[in-house]
Order: structure tokens, then sequence, then C-alpha cells
């Protein structure tokens, strides 16, 4: 392997890092919202607000997030004779739809998880519902969803390099690239984007455990330690 | 680019899709029996090996959890055609990398499944002076396949869907076959797209379902 090309050539992936990151980020922040609709909407009392979104999460869950981006990409722009001005769109909203749907299961756990005996607190001091939700339920609720949403933001940063199969030039697209060219042994590159996206998935853990921490500060309880496994939470549950 | 729906190319895409759909699921028998066994051997070894071979196992394990399959499945391949074997298929190669990658999750489930078994059954198995397989066999295993099954049955659902990822290799899947029919007719991303993604919906969504209500039952059980 040569690996002193691959060295002169690890400036090229600044661009594609920062894709991959901007990539990562909106679709993450996007899911979050994605997920709190839907995670509400499906524990609503309500069945005409509950079913569309149950349906839809079971849309989306039931098929493959590869063919949904290709979807979003291809098949969506003949259907409605829309189209988003760029591809990265195309990509953070099929990815964020994905994990949102995903994610929303998580929310709508950690919500039915808060006891009963503090929603009917909340009725016996005459809150609104907005109230309830924004001043008890979700403080309680959140500093549980954390552990499963760090385990679905890493699996959307490694979901985020299908994007490059749609063509948006991401870090996985540098290095299929830089790799393909006359000459190029592949190997290389692909070892340095593994690399870039194991550390890019460290910081996420280790930026959401900073984040339970505080959060469960925040209600007064303390954050368990957690051996040093990455994605524990989920991995042991699954997300069939 | 004609616009809407076409159900005359729909009825001549889809069986194209239907034959790529096939493929995903002999690639999905194959890996996931890899992530079935390869799971339950690395939960094991994490058991019983001393700290220096499972150090290194559980490190390489979580090296393959928090990195994408796309970049695994493309690194397998160029390694094997380069330096090993370049006749290999993608077809063996993509399901031995998806199911490695899979394991690394099973194996978690099945940890977590070990963990949950009370330490007294460990305890009477040594006071039985049960033999160490006995002790795994008649006792920790079947007990952790009680707690482990509808985990690992959603894991394998997950690596279903992500099948079509081995299409960056050359596995003809369902994306490759629309590829292929839109190279010849130049439309057919709707329908093709949408048939494939309700392939999937109608293959998985009862497998699912099914999981759940063993999950709930399990649940409701003494465990």
């Amino acid at each position: 392997m040569d690996w002193s090309r691959v060295i002169d050539s690890l400036p090229s992936y600044a661009n594609p890092l920062l894709v991959t990151i901007q990539v990562t980020v909106a679709a993450a922040a996007l899911a979050l919202v994605v997920a709190f609709t839907l995670g509400l909407a499906t524990s609503s009392r309500h069945l005409a607000v509950r079913t569309p979104a149950r349906a839809f999460v079971e849309l989306i869950r039931g098929s493959s997030v590869v063919v949904q981006l290709f979807w979003f990409a291809f098949a969506m722009p003949i259907l409605f004779g829309i189209q988003f001005d760029y591809a990265i769109v195309v990509g953070v909203v099929a990815l964020a739809l994905n994990y949102g749907a995903y994610s929303s299961e998580i929310v709508r756990g950690a919500i039915a998880a808060v006891p009963k005996s503090q929603w009917e607190a909340c009725t016996a001091l005459g809150f609104t519902t907005i109230q309830k939700m924004r001043l008890v339920v979700i403080p309680q609720a959140w500093p549980e969803m954390i552990p499963s949403l760090c385990a679905f933001a890493i699996m959307l940063l490694k979901a985020s390099s299908l994007v490059s199969m749609i063509g948006i030039a991401d870090i996985t697209f540098r290095a299929s690239i830089l790799g393909g060219e006359a000459g190029q042994n592949p190997l290389p590159h692909l070892t340095v984007i593994l690399v870039i996206y194991f550390v890019l998935a460290w910081l996420i853990w280790t930026g959401m455990r900073a984040l339970e921490r505080r959060a469960k500060r925040g209600i007064g309880v303390d954050a368990k330690p957690v051996k040093g496994h990455l994605t524990p939470a989920v991995a042991a549950k699954g997300v069939g | 680019m004609n616009s809407g729906w076409n159900n005359e190319i729909a009825s001549e895409i889809f069986p194209m899709v239907l034959e790529g759909f096939w493929t995903v699921l002999k690639v999905t028998a194959v890996a996931g029996l890899i992530a079935v066994l390869l799971g339950l051997a690395l939960a094991i070894v994490g058991r019983i090996a001393p700290t220096p071979v499972r150090r290194p196992i559980s490190g390489f394990m979580q090296f393959v959890r928090n990195t994408p399959l796309l970049v695994q499945v493309l690194f397998v391949w160029y390694a094997t055609s380069l330096y090993i074997n370049p006749e290999w298929s993608a077809f063996a190669v993509g399901s031995v990398v998806l199911g490695v990658h899979y394991a690394s999750y099973t194996s978690e489930s099945y940890r977590a499944g070990i963990e949950a078994i009370p330490l007294g059954q460990w305890e009477a198995a040594t006071a039985l002076s049960l033999p160490t397989h006995r002790t795994w066999f008649t006792v920790i295993l079947p007990q952790m396949m009680l707690r482990s099954t509808a985990a690992v049955a959603n894991w394998i659902i997950a690596m279903f869907k992500e099948v079509p990822v081995l299409f960056a290799i050359g596995v003809i899947e369902m994306i490759a076959e629309v590829k292929q029919y839109q190279g010849q007719h130049y439309t057919g991303a709707l329908e093709g797209y949408t048939l494939a993604g309700l392939l999937f919906l109608a293959a998985s969504y009862p497998v699912a379902v099914m999981m759940r209500r063993l999950e709930n039952r399990l649940a409701k059980s003494h465990f």
C-alpha cells in the first residue's frame, strides 16, 4: 500500500468531511423533531391523531432506508413533480424520516414510563396539557431517552455514508473517487474514512454521555456509570 | 421523463424487482445464519475467554459496530479481490460482511440475555458440580434463548432491510434491477423503487409484529 499518496490527499477530505458532518447533524436535528412529533402523536388519546401517526411510523420502519433514499432521490420527483434544489436535502430528509420514525418509539416508550402518579398530580394541580408536558413529563422522560437516542445518532452517522450512493460528495464518495483513480489502491483511503467514522461515533457518544449526566442532574438523579461500551443500550434490545 | 404512476411499466418491472428481492432473501438467509451463530459464539467467548483474548475481540467488534456497513463492504470487497481471490463473488463477500456486522449487534443481545440470568443459577450449577458444557447447554443457554430471541430476531429484520447496501459492490438486488431497467427504458424509477419499498414492508411487517407479541409475552412472564 502506498500511504504517502494517501497522506498527500488528506487535505482534499476536508470538504467531504464537512458534508458528512452537515448531513449527520442536520438529519439528527430534523429526526429529533420528527421523533417528538410522531412520539407524542402515537401516545395521543385521540384515535384520529394516533392512527395516521402509527401508520406512518410502521410504513417507514417496515421498509429499507436504502430504498427510501433512492425513492426520495429518483421516484418522488416523478410522482409529485417537485425536486429539491440540492441532492443533500434529499439525503437529509430521507435519513431524518427513517431515523425519526425509529426514535419516535423511544420517545413514546419514555413518555409511557413516566409514573402515572405524575400525570395525576398534574391533573390535580389543574395543569394544561402543554404545561403538563413541558414542566413534568418531558423533563423526566428526556434523560431516559438519551442513551437510545445516542445509539440512533451513531446509526444515523453510519447511514450518512449511504448518501454517497445518490451522488452526494461525502467522505465515502471522496474515498471511492480517489481509490478508483488509475494506479491507486482503494484500501488506504477506505481505512482513513473508517477511522474518521469511528472517531465521529466516539465524539457523539461522549457528547451524549455528558448530555445525559446534565439532564439527570437537572431532575436530581445520579447518572449510572456505564461501561466503556459504545451503543450497548439499543444493541441489547434490537431495533426491529 | 414521464410523470405519474404507469401501470404498464409497473407490471413490466415487477418481475425484475421480485428477482432482486429473491436475491435479498438469499443474502438474508446466509448473513442471518452467520449473525446468529457468530453472535452467540462471541457472547460465549466474551464470558469464558481470558482477558487478552476477549479485549481485542470486543475492541474489534466495537469498531465494526461503529463504522458504516457500506465502507466495510467496500473495504473487504477490494481487499479480497486484490489480495486473496478475485474470483470470490460479490454475493459471498457481501453476505459474510453483512453477517459479521450484525453479529456485532446480536452478540450484545445474547450478552444481555446471559447477564440477566440470576447469579443463583450459576451457583446452583457449581453446587451440583455440573461440568462446564452441561452448565452452558442445559442451564444457561436455554434461559438465555428465551430472553434474547426477540432482540436477535429484530436485528435480523434490521439486517434484511440493509441488504440493498450490497448494491455498492454489484450484488444484483432490487436497486440494481431498477437501475438496469432504467438503463434500458429511461423510465421506471417511481414504479421500481415504490414496489421495492412495498415488498420490504410486506415481508418485514408481519415478522416484526410477531416479534413484538413475543416480546410482550416474555415481558409478562417471570423474567
